[in-house]
């Protein structure tokens, strides 16, 4: 039991660490560009600007 | 060629980091309490990272390439992301710098409290500590090594090749110094591997999300440029903020 519950504390740590909203930015993020790109747009510039919107969202979240 | 090498970089520089925090702990035990029993642990714990990348790598090589790349890119990104921003705060003074030297002193002093060192039989105070530190530490570089070595072909040998590369350049040197590697400039190297972390999620996350980059591998160059320009700048901007706030709050007699 105490195995289990470390493993998953790893697991939380390594996902979640000090931002969750980072681990569910990259969730959107990949949702999204996944979504245009299925309609055939190019989606590769869309991925490069959510994954930078969701570091400065969490630095300057960090920073206040 | 451009992946290979940004692999090889990402899988060294992040298993250094990681062994720098390890050997500062299998330092401070083995030189407190006597190096045998610390030496088994460290031992015992890069056995067992060695047997979970043996039976992990293949096992997730199994998987389809497309759906690899897509969660594989996704939890680099999530661990990219994680240090950079990271890097960022403590560059920019809004989060003490990581203290090799004192994280070696706090580990001393507890392992001199720790009872009596057994001379014949395992000190399992050091064992347990020094296996925990390695262990904990090295799990991090395992995932590295195993996800990066399978979302590409050939990679898993490249991200062990780097990693081995790293154990060997971080145990000559704490061989010959014998204290914690304080002057490595950890934070710079966070943050080169979460830009170069970032960079391969994003690249490797678009592609399972049937992105097409333009210019193929040559747009990793352009992703790791951007967030570079960003991160620097971000840096910037912090560190004026945190010097105008700094003169907001000072007496009016010691601003003049």
């Amino acid at each position: 039991m105490k195995y289990i519950r470390q493993f998953l504390r790893f697991w939380y740590d390594f996902i979640v660490g000090d931002d969750w909203r980072i681990a569910a930015g990259v969730v959107a993020a990949i949702g999204l560009t996944a979504l245009v790109a299925h309609r055939g747009f190019a989606a590769w510039w869309l991925m490069v600007v959510l994954v930078i919107a969701v570091l400065i969202g969490s630095v300057r979240r960090g920073a206040r | 060629m451009t992946r290979g090498v940004f692999l090889f970089l990402s899988a060294f520089l992040a298993s250094g980091v990681e062994m720098v925090e390890a050997l500062t702990i299998v330092l401070a035990v083995g030189v407190t309490r006597g190096w045998r029993s610390t030496l088994l642990g460290a031992g015992a714990a890069a056995l067992g990272l060695a047997a979970i990348v043996a039976v992990l790598g293949p096992a997730v090589s199994a998987v389809p390439l497309t759906t690899l790349r897509l969660v594989v890119g996704g939890l680099l990104l999530i661990f990219g992301l994680q240090w950079l921003r990271k890097a960022i705060l403590r560059a920019g003074g809004y989060k003490p710098l990581h203290d090799e030297a004192a994280s070696y002193e706090k580990e001393r002093a507890q392992a001199q409290y720790a009872g009596p060192e057994r001379k014949k039989s395992v000190d399992w105070y050091s064992f347990t500590v020094s296996f925990k530190g390695v262990f904990l530490e090295g799990l991090e570089v395992a995932f590295i090594v195993v996800t990066f070595g399978a979302a590409q072909g050939n990679g898993v040998a490249i991200a062990a090749a780097a990693a081995a590369a790293a154990f060997v350049v971080v145990l000559v040197v704490g061989t010959i110094v014998r204290a914690p590697l304080s002057r490595v400039p950890e934070n710079t190297l966070k943050f080169v591997v979460g830009l170069l972390l970032t960079s391969f999620g994003a690249f490797w996350a678009g592609e399972g999300a049937s992105v097409s980059w333009p210019g193929d591998d040559a747009s990793l160059l352009g992703i790791l440029g951007l967030l570079l320009a960003i991160s620097l700048t971000t840096v910037r901007l912090l560190r004026r903020r945190r010097a105008i706030a700094g003169r907001s709050l000072a007496p009016a007699g010691a601003r003049a």
